[in-house]
């Protein structure tokens, strides 16, 4: 226990800091998603303060951040709309009210262990869900970002409105809809920019600071009103304690009321869940969150929230990824994005004023994209056509009804999909109570083997899950299917992800059992779905030019030259730049005889959802002559000189003050760090050209530029990487 | 309650196109056993039917002790089981299909119904063949069940017997006996830890049952333990079909009512997918 304290004080700047950069998110995003429900602005904020501090105490997750949902706000829309019977502020009391209700719904879950729940529905089902729940957002949000608030009507007559508005709006509100334009504009491009200085912010912040300065422009400078009407800026009540609503629990037993709870706590918990999986797949740490503890945490902070005029809390993945990838790593990065949210709202109360709905219906119009993206459609498409005609009929049937209606469809339709496919009623109706899960520890080798048998789908994935749950990730796991007559593309993504994180933790997921079974049974459904990367993108034909240069290049040297794409690249396991960020697949790999030196080109992805940046560079991978401790070298900048602030440890050398200067080492073993950077290596790396660089004791990863780099570039960094060998070399005989 | 060897088999036939291979299975395994045998045909006696079923027996090469046949009519099941009490059978023999469709098995077939109420042993053959087909890897449970010390006596009698080569004795632990729920790593850990105590106790406790048995028996047979941590009954007959076992010895059970029927547990599970040949014991049986 004290060695945990001891990191907790360690890490107490970095999770202070990032709480601070998490709250630049949270805090447009609370407005945006209380206004786009209908809600007060402040009813998000408040969700988001209630969340980060109650979540915190009493969580069971390390790195996720709580507050306001997107997926929520559909249904509290519509709730808003309906119960109140036109009085939007009538309807928000009731929905208040359902709001406690789902959070007790919420706890008892949480009690019940039901966990498990979110597993009972199918990925493709859930997607299509998602995909409608964003085209919500964007339909309304569009035609308010442009200025427009007379849109209304149904999801499908607001999207059908968005051109008619686009042709209109420089009429009507014509400086707030070019602001919200430009903003949107902003958001798609923001990733783009690969400056430390600029990123630093997250988008939607440069969005609100954008706006706020250019209202200061116009106030100060120009001397004159902002150009936007009234209606446009945001409203909060000045006095922010005594403004507390009362919900109202009148309609407790009304059909639609009830129906709203149920919806609220549905879609809250599956939003929660997704992101505490996604999230722990980014976790530094590589801890495993207590799922129903954390839902427990959720319903009572979603109950007092409701009480105090919020909406309620979920766990959101945007923000907790902007938690990791700014060195969150417990649960007081949470507290303090709730604690510097109260600080905004308390001092910043006039600035806040003047956001503009237009930037805000931006961020949302952004949000929504990224839920209903055209690329998930055609990721499912190629997993298989009758996926895409599921996730289709998910998506129409949410718009056309409800979201109940709409999940309802989408697990029947998928289930029918199943019987067709397995053309058999009989291997469904008979097996879906039987135990079909065996595991046990085999005595001679240690393996913990997982047998599964008659079928595994969504329906009954939770028997295999709770079994695979057992084993430590850590260790050595075969899954064998052979004695399985169907496994459908739900369970098929589970086991991936399941492999993903026995990788991270070194140890070993196989899936067995699936190759005689396709020649078998003819199951085509499972093993296309084994293979998703390659048969996404069909490069083999079709080399670029730069692949034939290496390809080229390989020849010269007696490489050997691969132009495949690879989904599970091997070797990057222990170092850290990896520990955050999700590797895609690896393409062109360049490898020598000895198979010592290799050369890749690596797709990897940084953050979850709106703030997911797909990135690409080109990797230089070696093993070391010698033991090496684990480091990471980098060039020293504003974003290092700000962590060492925050107190990140950098090794620093008194007799090389330039080297100090102008690099940024980092590991765990300072001891073993210095002893290793002697004069000789030190000079070395002044000398040569700069490339990030790490160890993981084994190996040495050297990373190209933040793109793929050009033949010209790898043949620089190959030098690098054979004289660092050399080098290393020598110092081993000294 | 010391476990006795087989000394009468039993085997009930009808004319099924698996006849010949039944019998030629039968045969072996009475002569393995150095057991008499008796045929018992439920039905009418005709002279066409004795002239095949001589003729088949005439065909087998092996000869057991010795041979009776007997022809006689009534109700299949309880004639059998009258058999079974009047001849002090030790084992009955029973030729099974291997999965039996929804509407046969809540009926319960004839195989299904002879083993649920059966005084002695029984054998439901699944495999049965004209030729020799080693019997290589038995399976059988160790319950903590006063009847597994003859269950696990008897799998080494037979394995000696048949000439196996391995004996797995697999210890099934309900889930409920771990009692940690798994959420983090915490308690991960927790339930690893307790997984692997219970698992200590279950090998000394089954290693005690092998020890109590005659050094003769053992000799040529290895053996070794599993613990499986799952449903009881069910996961033993998946454990089975995983290791491609040739034969589970299984405890007999008490009270099989109807309604065990539709909440299958134990032997149900067993009898409702046989995994493979399954000999069942039905311990302090005489003879």
């Amino acid at each position: 226990m004290v060695k945990q304290d001891n990191a907790f004080v360690k890490e107490f700047p970095q999770n202070l800091f990032s709480g601070f950069v998490v709250s630049l998110v949270a805090l447009p995003l609370g407005l945006g998603l209380a206004i786009a429900s209908e809600a007060p602005p402040l009813a998000g904020i408040i969700a988001a303060v209630v969340g980060g501090l109650v979540v915190s105490l009493f969580g069971g997750s390390h790195v996720t951040i709580a507050g306001p949902g997107n997926g929520l706000v559909i249904v509290l829309l519509a709730s808003i709309s309906t119960l109140g019977e036109g009085d939007l502020y009538q309807g928000y009391l009731y929905t208040l009210a359902a709001i406690i209700l789902s959070g007790v719904l919420l706890f008892v879950f949480g009690l019940l262990r039901m966990g498990a729940m979110s597993e009972f529905f199918p990925a493709t089902a859930l997607q299509g869900m998602l995909a409608a729940i964003g085209l919500g957002i964007l339909a309304k949000q569009f035609h308010i970002m442009l200025g427009i608030r007379s849109v209304g009507g149904s999801t499908l007559e607001q999207l059908l409105a968005i051109p008619d508005s686009f042709l209109t709006f420089l009429a009507v509100h014509p400086f707030a809809g070019v602001l919200g334009f430009l903003s949107l504009v902003f958001l798609f491009l923001y990733s783009r920019f690969r400056n430390s200085y600029f990123q630093l912010i997250p988008a939607p912040m440069w969005v609100v600071v954008a706006s706020v300065g250019i209202g200061y422009y116009y106030r100060l400078v120009l001397k004159q009103a902002l150009p936007i009407g009234q209606d446009l800026l945001i409203k909060i009540p000045d006095n922010l304690i005594s403004s507390f609503p009362i919900p109202l629990f009148d309609k407790i037993f009304d059909f639609n009321f009830i129906g709203v709870v149920f919806s609220i706590t549905l879609i809250a918990v599956i939003e929660s869940l997704l992101s505490i999986k996604a999230v722990d797949k980014l976790d530094p740490k590589k801890r495993r969150s207590n799922v129903n503890k954390d839902l427990r945490a959720l319903g009572l902070a979603s109950i007092i929230s409701g009480f105090l005029g919020g909406l309620n809390v979920v766990t959101v993945i945007a923000r907790s990824s902007v938690n990791v990838n700014n060195g969150g790593t417990n649960r007081s990065a949470n507290f303090f994005h709730a604690a510097f949210l109260v600080f905004f709202i308390v001092l910043l109360r006039n600035q806040i004023k003047m956001i503009p709905m237009t930037s805000l219906a931006a961020i949302l119009v952004y949000t929504g994209y990224k839920l209903a993206t055209p690329e998930n459609l055609l990721r499912v498409y190629k997993i298989g056509p009758e996926q895409a005609l599921i996730f289709l009929i998910t998506l129409v049937t949410t718009l056309l009804s409800n979201l109940i209606v709409g999940i309802s469809i989408g697990v029947l339709f998928t289930f029918f999909t199943h019987l067709f496919l397995s053309n058999s009623l009989l291997l469904f109706t008979l097996n879906i109570f039987k135990p079909n899960v065996l595991m046990f520890r085999e005595e001679q080798s240690g393996n913990y083997y997982v047998s599964v048998k008659n079928f595994c789908s969504f329906l009954n994935f939770y028997r295999l899950k709770k079994k695979l749950n057992q084993i430590p990730e850590a260790e050595h796991a075969i899954v064998d299917l052979s004695l399985c007559d169907f496994v459908d593309h739900t369970v098929m993504e589970g086991l991936q992800d399941y492999h993903r994180s026995f990788e991270r933790k070194n140890g070993v997921f196989e899936i067995i059992g699936l190759d005689i079974h396709a020649s078998e049974t003819d199951h085509p459904f499972s093993v296309r779905k084994s293979l998703p990367i390659n048969t996404l993108i069909g490069l083999k034909n079709a080399l670029t030019n730069r692949q034939k240069d290496l390809g080229e290049f390989a020849k010269q040297k007696g490489w050997e030259y691969l132009s495949v794409i690879d989904s599970n690249p091997k070797g990057l396991n222990g170092f850290l730049f990896f520990d955050s960020k999700t590797v895609n697949y690896s393409l062109n790999s360049l490898r020598d005889q000895n198979n010592k030196f290799s050369v890749f080109d690596l797709y990897y992805s940084e953050g979850a959802f709106i703030t997911k940046e797909d990135l690409k560079s080109t990797f230089v991978l070696f093993k070391s002559p010698v033991e090496l401790p684990v480091f990471v070298l980098d060039k020293e900048n504003f974003k290092t000189a700000f962590y060492q602030l925050a107190g990140f440890n950098d090794i620093n050398f008194d007799e090389h003050p330039d080297f100090s200067k102008r690099f940024h080492l980092s590991g765990n073993d300072n001891q073993a760090i210095r002893k290793l950077f002697s004069s000789e290596i030190i000079y070395f790396f002044e000398s040569h050209p700069f490339f990030h660089i790490e160890s993981n004791g084994k190996k040495i990863l050297i990373k190209g530029k933040n793109r793929l780099s050009s033949l010209q570039e790898v043949k620089i960094m190959l030098t690098f990487a054979h004289d660092l060998a050399n080098r290393l070399e020598k110092e081993k005989k000294n | 309650m010391a476990f006795h060897p087989f000394k009468t088999l039993l085997f009930g036939f009808a004319f099924s196109p698996s006849l010949k291979a039944n019998v030629f299975e039968v045969i072996r395994l009475a002569s393995c056993f150095k057991a008499s045998l008796l045929f018992v045909h439920v039905g009418e006696e005709t002279a066409e039917k004795k002239r095949v079923f001589q003729l088949l027996l005439e065909e087998c090469p092996e000869k057991p002790k010795s041979i009776s046949i007997h022809w006689i009519q009534g109700a299949p099941v309880q004639v059998l089981h009258q058999m079974c009490l009047d001849f002090k059978v030790d084992l009955l023999l029973i030729g099974a299909l291997k999965r039996e469709n929804v509407f046969r098995f809540y009926l319960g077939s004839i195989a299904r119904k002879l083993t649920r109420g059966s005084p002695c042993s029984v054998l439901l053959m699944l495999n049965p063949s004209v030729d020799r087909h080693p019997c290589k890897h038995i399976v059988v449970n160790g319950f903590d069940s006063p009847q597994t010390q003859d269950t696990v006596e008897a799998s080494f009698f037979v394995g000696g017997a048949l000439g196996s080569q391995k004996i797995t004795l697999v210890e099934e632990i309900s889930e409920n006996r771990v009692a940690v729920d798994v959420n983090d790593d915490k308690s991960l850990r927790r339930s690893i830890l307790k997984k692997e105590k219970i698992n200590r106790q279950e090998q000394i406790r089954v290693e005690d049952l092998v020890k109590k048995i005659q050094l003769s028996q053992k000799v040529g047979l290895q053996w070794e333990t599993q613990s499986i941590f799952g449903r009881r009954g069910y996961s033993i007959g998946h454990y089975a079909r995983v290791v491609r076992a040739d034969l589970l010895v299984m405890n007999a059970q008490e009270n099989l009512g109807f309604l065990a029927r539709f909440f299958p547990k134990d032997i149900e599970h067993i009898l409702a997918e046989l995994p493979t040949d399954v000999l069942i014991i039905q311990s302090g049986s005489h003879g």
